[in-house]
């Protein structure tokens, strides 16, 4: 195993990372980019983004109508079309979570709702703490929170674990994500070490960002995530989840997604309870390229529903 | 995607999605149905009448017929070059020389994917390699010889050069193309003229390179191909008008040319085989260095004279380095060379696949033990599974003689120490590979390996402007940047 390790004070527990190589990380997840899918399986593959999709709006300016709208698109993505699949979960801020109970009710779309002062995490862990068991109160099932990266970064990494155990606990039964904020932490070393931090803390999804910045996911980024989730699994046989989240518009991104990803995991990870898409106008492209599978021609973007 | 031994872990494929075979299609590519020797400035008939045939070694299916060069043919070509030389090339200015060089690798960058899908039919090797390696390269090297041309009084102050004159080059059937231009590229540049025998398993790009340089209006007779065997080659060696020779390929081959130049004092360089060791440090980036010891063996299917087929790795971390390699060989995808997914392709010969076959057989008799990925192989063709045999000793055949196939041999060490006692206890000294996060340990470890490149936390990286050569029985003389340019000039000061 590697020799590297990041070792916890308290709890005396240490996780082994191993240093990462920027160029020839690049070279491999540009390699895997280039893999064509047979168009006899584009449907299926389609059909398991949407699976696997956080339909997400995280703007001052929601409303409980745009987010009724959302939970409608989110469980019936293509209302003339059946055969397509819901998505996974909605995302939104902690105020609109009980309009997305009521919106997703009697459906499989689980409702995620960031938490612990989103996108920062700049505020006291108790008050973050307090706004994680508030959105759990009000009915979220997954709680997307931020790293601290402004611990881990200064190297003060047994606070930003011990936060993320106290964010776990404030959880209680829902599922948690932890943001690294892959664009602030500044190379794939510190990308791997938060990803195992993170894991080591408890999460049971890391996730590259925010979306709140201009440096979000990217394929090697998340390469470099599913490594460390390939690595932690195999020291302590737990198996956690991967989000992928910022600037995945088109259907081709969300295929290159689920490339690295199955060529790195395996395809145990293929599912949405183990891998997610956070996005917003991804879930449009993949359905104009569902209708041209259908219709053999591309429609259009005044043929799909604005949310 | 291949399957993985274990029954829970499945591919893509298993859960409805495939990769398409994504073929390269062939439509630009006019193979004809013969073709005759390039001398002179025209494709012309053998003396003798002989030809042989040329396969694609992915279906066995024959291509073309292409002529066999007899000991006249070369005469005939060996005297085309000499007059040459003296007519038109030896008086040219280096600028006019330029210029014709520029236009080949124009040519070549225009007709790149027409080259690369010959070089994958010829030779087998996967598409993605020919169009992203071998012609980029190949390009690469007529551009970077071109801007030596005029330049070469600059490269070499204070001495009077001259061309050597006529030069016989015989270059192999790994890279055929690429070989081509590694040793055109610089005679002329230089302002040499050349006969250059292709190997016989691979001559159709070096044939359409003769297109090209017909196209550029060369003059007649600065560039001769003549195709054969064995003895096309030992004409061309033995030819008393021949000023210099340049060859690639096997030691043992190379040892009987030298033995042939030694008698008439003739200037020599050679590259030939290797064995490297590709040295992984318990610090290293561990899942890059798997992607580099992937890409170090089994590029090119292995046939590579500066592969990294020897894996050293370090004892603290070699069980979980070693399973890593493994699953990740799971995911490499072996068939269709033309298949723009496809990571192996066929390998060269029969000839070849029986010599891997052997040695590979030889190492497990010897105690090695074999690990091969449940890939299948197509049924017509030349295939080998990549393989990785463990437990190997450095005395075993398997770890000391060169496989030239996609077979990986893992031994372990404890201290660098030893990793650099074993990595030098062989014959060769073509190229190493050091693995580490630590700088210090790089620098240390390459100021002892005793190999003519090292790759540190990369492996077979390639630039026209970087010399490339070997130690010991990897041969000598360099090719590429200015050291190459020294082997085709007299008075130049390297080694000629």
């Amino acid at each position: 195993m590697p020799t590297s390790t990041i070792t916890f004070r308290e709890t005396g527990s240490s996780i082994k990372v191993t240093p990462v190589d920027e160029v020839s990380l690049e070279a491999r997840a540009a390699s895997l980019a280039t893999r064509s899918i047979k168009t006899t399986s584009k449907r299926a593959a389609l059909h398991l983004a949407i699976r696997c999709m956080d339909l997400t709006t995280l703007e001052g300016a929601d409303t409980p109508e745009k987010v009724a709208s959302l939970c409608q698109k989110a469980k019936r993505p293509d209302p003339s079309n059946h055969d397509v699949p819901s998505v996974a979960a909605v995302c939104i801020y902690p105020e609109m979570v009980h309009h997305a109970v009521e919106g997703t009710e009697g459906s499989n779309v689980k409702v995620a709702s960031v938490a612990g002062a989103f996108p920062s995490g700049l505020s006291t862990i108790e008050a973050r703490t307090a706004d994680i068991a508030d959105a759990v109160k009000r009915g979220a099932d997954e709680i997307d929170i931020v790293l601290n990266r402004s611990a881990f970064l200064s190297g003060d990494e047994q606070r930003a674990f011990e936060e993320i155990v106290a964010s776990k606990d404030a959880c209680g039964e829902a599922h948690l994500k932890v943001i690294l904020e892959v664009g602030e932490l500044g190379s794939y070393d510190k990308i791997r070490q938060a990803s195992m931090l993170a894991m080591a803390a408890g999460a049971d999804f890391i996730k590259t960002s925010t979306g709140k910045i201009p440096q979000a996911s990217s394929l090697p980024r998340v390469l470099c995530m599913a490594e460390a989730v390939r690595d932690f699994a195999q020291q302590t046989n737990i198996s956690v989840g991967i989000k992928a989240a910022g600037g995945i518009r088109t259907a081709k991104q969300a295929w290159h997604y689920l490339v690295v990803i199955g060529e790195t995991l395996g395809t145990e990870w293929l599912s949405p309870e183990m891998f997610r898409i956070g996005a917003s106008s991804l879930l449009n492209d993949v359905l104009l390229q569902l209708n041209r599978l259908d219709s053999g021609s591309y429609s259009g973007p005044d043929y799909v529903t604005v949310d | 995607m291949g399957n993985s031994n274990s029954k829970d872990e499945s591919s893509l494929e298993d859960f409805g999605i495939e990769y398409a075979s994504a073929i390269e299609s062939t439509s630009l590519v006019n193979i004809k149905d013969k073709y005759g020797l390039f001398i002179d400035g025209n494709f012309v008939d053998s003396s003798s009448g002989k030809s042989f045939k040329t396969l694609n070694p992915s279906t066995e299916k024959p291509l073309s017929v292409v002529t066999e060069a007899s000991s006249d043919d070369v005469d005939r070509a060996v005297r085309s070059a000499s007059v040459s030389y003296e007519k038109y090339w030896k008086k040219m200015p280096g600028a006019d020389r330029a210029r014709y060089l520029f236009r080949i690798a124009r040519h070549l960058q225009e007709r790149a994917r027409e080259f690369a899908v010959l070089e994958t039919l010829d030779g087998g090797k996967p598409i993605k390699e020919s169009r992203d390696v071998d012609l980029p390269l190949a390009a690469a090297h007529f551009f970077y010889h071109a801007g030596w041309a005029d330049k070469l009084e600059y490269a070499f102050p204070q001495r009077k050069l001259e061309p050597h004159g006529v030069i016989g080059q015989i270059i192999p059937w790994n890279f055929p193309l690429l070989m081509a231009a590694w040793k055109l590229a610089p005679a002329l540049a230089c302002g040499n003229t050349v006969v250059l025998k292709p190997a016989e398993t691979t001559p159709l790009t070096a044939l359409l390179l003769a297109e090209v340089i017909r196209d550029v209006d060369l003059p007649p007779g600065v560039v001769n191909i003549v195709t054969g065997a064995g003895e096309t080659g030992s004409a061309i060696v033995e030819h008393p008008e021949v000023n210099k020779l340049a060859f690639t390929g096997s030691t043992e081959v190379g040892k009987l040319i030298q033995r042939s130049a030694v008698k008439r004092n003739l200037p020599l360089t050679l590259e030939l085989g290797g064995k490297a060791p590709h040295i992984i440090f318990e610090d290293a980036a561990l899942d890059q260095a798997v992607e580099g010891v992937i890409n170090g063996i089994f590029f090119n299917q292995g046939h590579v004279c500066c592969a990294g087929s020897r894996l050293l790795v370090q004892e603290s971390i070699a069980d979980y380095f070693i399973d890593r390699l493994q699953k990740r060989i799971e995911l490499l995808r072996v068939g269709n060379p033309l298949d723009k997914n496809t990571d192996i392709g066929a390998i060269n010969s029969l000839a070849q696949l029986e010599r891997i076959d052997q040695l590979v057989k030889a190492g497990i008799d010897e105690g090695a033990e074999v690990f091969k990925p449940s890939c299948s192989l197509p049924e017509n063709g030349y295939w080998y599974p990549p393989t990785v045999l463990t437990g190997v000793q450095q005395s075993h055949r398997v770890a000391r003689e060169e496989i030239f196939g996609p077979v990986l041999v893992v031994q372990t060490f404890r201290t660098a120490e030893e990793a650099l006692e074993k990595a030098n206890n062989t014959p060769y000294g073509l190229s190493a590979g050091i693995w580490t996060e630590k700088g210090s340990l790089i620098h240390w470890m390459a100021e002892r390996l005793r190999a003519g490149v090292i790759w540190a936390n990369t492996f077979n990286k390639f630039d026209p402007t970087s010399p490339f050569g070997g130690y010991k029985e990897s041969g000598f003389g360099r090719e590429g940047g200015m050291q190459g340019l020294a082997a085709y000039l007299k008075n130049s000061g390297g080694n000629s």
